[in-house]
């Protein structure tokens, strides 16, 4: 088995290539994808590789790209389309929730659209507007869509070529700020038997407070696990993986156990996968709740400029904070 | 302009009717015509692009075509009492385009695919698809639901515009494939109308479109209203001029003539399936009736306008034609006129036959590979519907 140790970024490249590799209808598509590799160089090499008719650098216009991607779809085609950053998926907003959510709905199952579309999200890296935010809620609340996010480079790799098999369109969340995060990938992992795509894991086993993240949050939510272990108190962490449809099943059944429950995401909380955890978690473990669910999030404005946002982004001191109060009921 | 806009006194300043005016006259100058209102056949015309089009019909076909217009209105009229009755919840008439979409219909290939608005019912007609199922849309059984592969017709787009970039994805698609190049070469169309062109969709359609030089061909019926609102209001030249700003050809034909249209389109397809790139088209036409059942054109527009319009008449002219050639004679058009009537009558007992859905097939076709949420939210519908008195499930 070759065990290599990538970024999270090169593992996504890697799973890329292994899946224009192993399937001539697979197309990238999206702004700067070609020569430049795109902006965070995700796509880095692959052009080169496999020509401009499978890498296709697209004129600048985010509906133009999804809605292009649907009509190849619609053609025998697995597109996938970079969304340059998360603040400029919203000119597509409708090409995706109003098409390429609902064309196999709309023709009764005769029409599947396997498109993923991958959105590099969250903050955390010093940029300007519009480069920062967290926009999944939008998504998982669109019927026809699946969501999923990575947070770890083993993940990302396999992730990435599951996304594409599937005949689901899925929106494809990329933890920006952990791009350049190392760590083991084993890059012959067969992917039939790999972790199935839709599914939530337990990373790290605890007794004392379960605590759900996804994506970027995930790392943090492990370095909380770490400092309150330190002081005594055992975290379980959960990495939810799939936003849309959510895998409850081990949060459940760690809730039972803990009693006790903090979620963390960076988007704000008003009306955000937060709430929906904290619901379903009250419906399935009322009986078993020491506290309710607590949320953990980015604030309810709009994304900051880049020097606050230490302070708009959950860290290890809030989600800690967050652990005692669940204490306090 | 409205007073005290600050226009100083004496300026000229042209109210919307002389731009009009000098509008309306331009469009005639500029278009495709082969059949004229009269029914005077004229041998060719040569377009804004500089092309001269010209058709050689059979008789045989001049009827066939006859008997496509008639039908598609006759259905179309039938759809529309179905709405007044409250058998369908909407209905989207082409009245007053019958020769825009037969012509363009009949001018596709069965290898080239059609990417349809909502009111493309008579280019569905001509891909031979049951006129059952946009029917079944407007009745509110489901949301089209027909194979759009097996006919090589999309479903209908309700979203204005964004058909067109779908075309232009699939027509990218046609060209990595290698189908371009001959005469078995595939084309697709795009439809279209004047108000959509004010879409972002469309236009980033048009600049893929032409960076690509994908085989499409958009074609906008310009039945000269957005709901309400006149093509002035989307742009301040002819449609069609738009295109060479985008990069590729742009042309206007006579949308009530169905010999033009289809010469036109059959051209424009031709050119996408050689690989020659997209054309635009400008189908001038007028829409007769309301922007759906739910609309009332008597607030915005004159009856003498209708009235002029109605002397263009696109299936009068033909008729005129027929008749003065000695092509078809009155058992003919009485023959056409009855079977017209019995596709309707048949339309109708279906319509009324057609049963309401189940309520757990909403839960159907979400996903390809479905989803554990859905089904459980379907099981608890289920067991909810069963818990009363009586239920047959």
């Amino acid at each position: 088995m070759a065990t290599e140790t990538l970024t999270l970024g090169k593992a996504l490249n890697e799973g890329l290539r292994r899946a224009l590799d192993n399937d001539p209808k697979v197309v990238i598509m999206g702004e700067d994808v070609g020569k430049l590799g795109g902006v965070f160089r995700i796509t880095d090499g692959l052009q080169k590789d496999f020509g401009e008719n499978r890498v296709i650098d697209t004129p600048l216009a985010e509906s133009g790209i999804i809605g292009t991607a649907i009509g190849l779809a619609l053609r025998g085609y697995r597109p996938v389309c970079e969304i340059q950053f998360d603040g400029f998926v919203y000119p597509a907003y409708d090409q995706i929730v109003s098409q390429v959510a609902k064309m196999h709905y709309r023709s009764q199952g005769q029409i599947k659209l396997p498109i993923v579309i991958r959105i590099p999200f969250g903050g955390g890296i010093g940029a300007v507007e519009h480069h920062s935010e967290s926009p999944e809620a939008y998504f998982a609340h669109t019927a026809g869509l699946k969501v999923v996010a990575c947070a770890t480079p083993q993940d990302a790799y396999v992730m990435i070529q599951q996304a594409i098999m599937s005949d689901d369109p899925i929106i494809f969340l990329e933890p920006k700020r952990r791009y350049w995060e190392k760590g083991p990938v084993e890059l012959d992992i067969p992917l039939g038997t790999a972790y199935p795509l839709h599914a939530s894991r337990l990373v790290r086993p605890g007794t004392d407070v379960t605590v759900l993240a996804y994506g970027p949050m995930v790392r943090t939510a492990l370095d909380a696990a770490d400092a309150a272990a330190a002081e005594g108190r055992e975290l379980e962490v959960i990495d939810l993986r799939s936003l849309s449809p959510l895998d409850l099943g081990v949060v459940f059944e760690s809730v039972r156990k803990t009693g006790r429950c903090v979620v963390v995401h960076e988007a704000p909380s008003n009306v955000g996968l937060g709430a929906e955890l904290a619901a379903r978690i009250t419906e399935e473990c009322f009986y078993s709740l020491e506290a309710p669910v607590l949320r953990v999030t980015g604030f309810n404005t709009p994304y900051p400029a880049a020097r606050l946002e230490d302070d708009y982004l959950p860290d290890l001191d809030r989600v800690l904070d967050a652990v005692d109060r669940t204490f306090g009921w | 302009m409205a007073k005290g806009s600050g226009t100083p006194r004496g300026r000229h300043v042209p109210t919307r009717t002389r731009r009009r005016q000098r509008t309306t006259e331009a469009a005639e100058r500029e278009l495709v015509q082969l059949l004229t209102p009269e029914g005077e056949r004229i041998e060719k015309s040569i377009g804004a692009d500089g092309v001269e089009y010209r058709v050689d019909f059979t008789d045989e076909e001049y009827r066939s075509l006859y008997r496509d217009l008639v039908t598609v209105r006759r259905l179309d009229a039938e759809a529309t009492a179905l709405q007044r009755q409250g058998e369908l919840g909407l209905w989207a008439s082409l009245l007053g385009q019958e020769a825009a979409q037969v012509g363009s219909g009949r001018a596709l290939r069965p290898q080239d695919m059609a990417f349809p608005t909502y009111r493309e019912h008579g280019v569905l007609y001509c891909r031979g698809i049951d006129p059952i199922l946009p029917l079944s849309l407007f009745r509110g059984v489901n949301h089209g639901g027909w194979d759009p592969n097996k006919y090589k017709f999309h479903l209908y787009t309700i979203v204005i515009g964004a058909q067109t970039l779908h075309a232009t994805g699939y027509a990218m698609g046609v060209a990595m494939d290698g189908k371009t190049g001959g005469d078995d070469g595939e084309a697709v169309i795009a439809y279209l109308g004047d108000g959509a062109t004010a879409q972002g969709d469309v236009n980033e359609a048009f600049v893929w479109a032409s960076v690509f030089n994908a085989p499409v061909v958009f074609f906008c019926q310009n039945n000269q209203y957005a709901i309400s609102e006149p093509w002035e209001r989307q742009t301040r030249i002819p449609l069609y001029q738009r295109a060479q700003g985008f990069g590729f050809p742009g042309v206007r034909v006579d949308g009530n003539d169905v010999l033009a249209t289809y010469a036109v389109t059959r051209t424009a397809l031709d050119n996408a399936r050689h690989g020659q790139g997209p054309t635009f088209i400008e189908a001038y036409t007028y829409r007769m009736g309301a922007h759906t059942t739910s609309d009332d054109p008597t607030r915005y527009r004159l009856p003498s306008e209708v009235e002029a319009w109605q002397a263009k008449d696109p299936i009068a002219r033909v008729r005129a034609f027929l008749e003065k050639h000695g092509i078809a004679d009155a058992d003919f058009f009485a023959e056409v006129d009855e079977q017209a009537r019995r596709e309707a009558m048949r339309l109708r007992e279906r319509v009324l036959a057609m049963p309401d859905p189940e309520p757990l097939t909403m839960f159907d076709h979400v996903y390809p590979h479905g989803s554990p949420v859905l089904d459980a939210e379907r099981e608890q519908f289920r067991q909810y519907l069963d818990s009363f008195e009586g239920s047959a499930r």
